[in-house]
């Protein structure tokens, strides 16, 4: 039981992180309705991010204090990112928008190539290691929880609750709905279209650049190919929430973590990508609106 | 400058493609009149009012708005000059509440007015004030068309463009529709712009109209004139007023 429950903590923690990327590729498809396959690699890139910022400051200012530390990597993090994800946007996908299909979704797997060779080429293909930022642990009985755990979770609630907000209840987040459900009719109503794409992929952005600190934080390593398999499952995490759905996209991202802490807790660690991407396969054929999607029938 | 008409379209040419579906039209609307532009389907009417918004943009010929030439503008900017339209198909955005339907026509103020404006508009329709957190794609297709004429009012419009306002609608809630329009006009100097399939009420609510056939006005004068004209009474006003 307790070795069940030690599964599930662990589970969680990847889960929040898979989730806080998911939104990302959600997001993205909501408002434009493409796959932003290079979002994974924006989610390394955040990693990398928060790693440069980490030399950087440990090697002029010794004594920081890690949480002055760990929120420096993060806010710095998410504002390189931002800038990166609104550049792709600006010089790879907006010129094809109105375009046939296919080619946006070219083009997103041409900038992830591009990015994580760039990441290969600059930093080396080598895994970079990040020395324990936070080491404390908890213990009740058998279980073990780690201090890193307890940050990513919360990190992550406070997070989404802060996102539902501006999704929900702000005027940039109606205008973001709107350009999702009628874009000419948004720019009728005043709404620049433009500009609330670019923000779109910027905030989708600051999310992965924070799951990406804290993958960094939890693993200890990071590597320009982060954001192939990690970001790969986001995306699988998305559709089985539903693409299209922010809290789906949680759901799902906590589901793949689960899934993939249980199946190799129980059966072979080995398989657990396999084990992934066939619940991928399941859902796109049995479910392909996933948990939380919308049937796409409305009254016109 | 009381002399210059508030929207002035001149010769402008659109097209879809190849296609052409404007060609060359010419449209005046002064301050705190009505006009209306009726034609069959198919004319270009309702082309006319999107490329007045700039979606698409006009491929010759100008637009002029309030002295300015808006021809070249993005839509959203046209827009925050307070053109404001409730378009073909009424474009209600599904998945929003109705109350939110009408925040993003208040968007241009920041809701600065939201609070007196939407009761205005539940006066107006209050079928809209029973279904106000009801998401707008469960509307019926007559509540979605007086949703989308309060989304238009909702921006304080200069200019209100009305594709079809009658369409969809029960004659009970045409008629206090268009009185709506008539109050506005008289006690706000409303000035309106409204397309209409309806070309009887419609005539008979506006100060002029245009005529429009495949892509031309071929046709301009009082709603008076215009209701008097043989060639407008045989091919729009008799056989059923629509």
């Amino acid at each position: 039981m307790e070795y069940f429950i030690q599964q599930l903590i662990n589970g969680l923690t990847l889960g929040s992180i898979y989730g806080l990327v998911a939104i990302g590729y959600t997001m993205v498809y909501g408002i434009i309705g493409m796959i932003n396959f290079a979002h994974g690699d924006i989610f390394m890139l955040g990693g990398f991010a928060a790693l440069i910022i980490f030399l950087i400051l440990t090697s002029f200012f010794a004594g920081i204090p890690v949480a002055l530390l760990l929120l420096v990597m993060l806010v710095v993090g998410m504002l390189m990112t931002g800038l990166w994800n609104w550049t792709i946007e600006r010089v790879a996908y907006r010129p094809l928008r109105g375009s046939f299909r296919l080619a946006p979704l070219i083009t997103a797997i041409g900038m992830s190539i591009v990015l994580s060779n760039f990441i290969q080429v600059t930093q080396g293909p080598r895994n970079k290691p990040i020395p324990q930022l936070v080491s404390d642990t908890y213990h009740f009985g058998a279980i073990t929880i780690s201090l890193k755990q307890i940050i990513i979770v919360l990190l992550t609630v406070v997070l989404l609750a802060a996102f539902w907000y501006i999704v929900n209840k702000t005027p940039l987040g109606r205008a973001q709905r709107a350009t999702e459900q009628d874009r000419k009719m948004a720019a009728l109503l005043g709404v620049d279209v433009d500009r609330t794409i670019s923000i779109t992929f910027i905030m989708g952005a600051a999310l992965a650049a924070v799951a990406g600190t804290m993958y960094l934080m939890y693993y200890g390593v990071a590597s320009f190919n982060d954001g192939f398999i990690p970001g790969v499952k986001a995306f699988t995490a998305a559709v089985l929430g539903g693409i299209g759905s922010l809290p789906g996209a949680v759901l799902g991202g906590l589901l793949i973590g689960l899934i993939e802490s249980l199946w190799s807790a129980y059966f072979t660690i080995a398989y657990k990508d396999v084990a992934t991407f066939a619940i991928l396969a399941f859902v796109l054929i049995f479910k392909p609106t996933g948990i939380l999607g919308r049937p796409e029938v409305e009254k016109v | 400058m009381a002399g210059e008409p508030l929207l002035k379209v001149q010769g402008v040419e659109t097209y879809y493609g190849n296609i052409r579906a404007l060609a060359g039209v010419d449209v005046e609307v002064n301050r705190g009149e009505i006009v209306s532009l009726i034609g069959a389907n198919g004319a270009g009417k309702s082309t006319l009012m999107m490329t007045i918004c700039g979606s698409p943009q006009a491929r010759s010929g100008s637009v002029i708005f309030d002295g300015e030439d808006i021809t070249r503008q993005p839509t959203h900017l046209i827009a925050r000059r307070r053109i404001s339209q409730s378009p073909e198909g009424r474009r209600i955005f599904p998945r929003m509440t109705v109350l939110e339907n009408l925040q993003m026509g208040a968007g241009l103020d920041n809701l600065k007015y939201f609070k007196e404006d939407v009761e205005k508009i539940f006066t107006l329709f209050p079928r809209l004030k029973e279904r106000q957190s009801q998401r707008g794609g469960t509307l019926s297709g007559g509540e979605q068309q007086m949703l989308s004429i309060g989304r238009a009012l909702m921006a304080r419009p200069k200019l209100l463009l009305l594709d079809e306002p009658s369409l969809g609608l029960a004659p009970l809630i045409v008629k206090s529709i268009f009185a709506a329009i008539k109050k506005l006009n008289q006690e706000e100097g409303l000035t309106v712009f409204l397309v209409e399939q309806n070309a009887f009420a419609a005539l008979k609510l506006s100060d002029r109209g245009y005529v429009m056939v495949n892509g031309k006005v071929t046709m301009a004068g009082t709603g008076k004139e215009l209701l008097a004209n043989p060639e407008v009474r045989a091919a729009y006003l008799e056989g059923g007023r629509h």
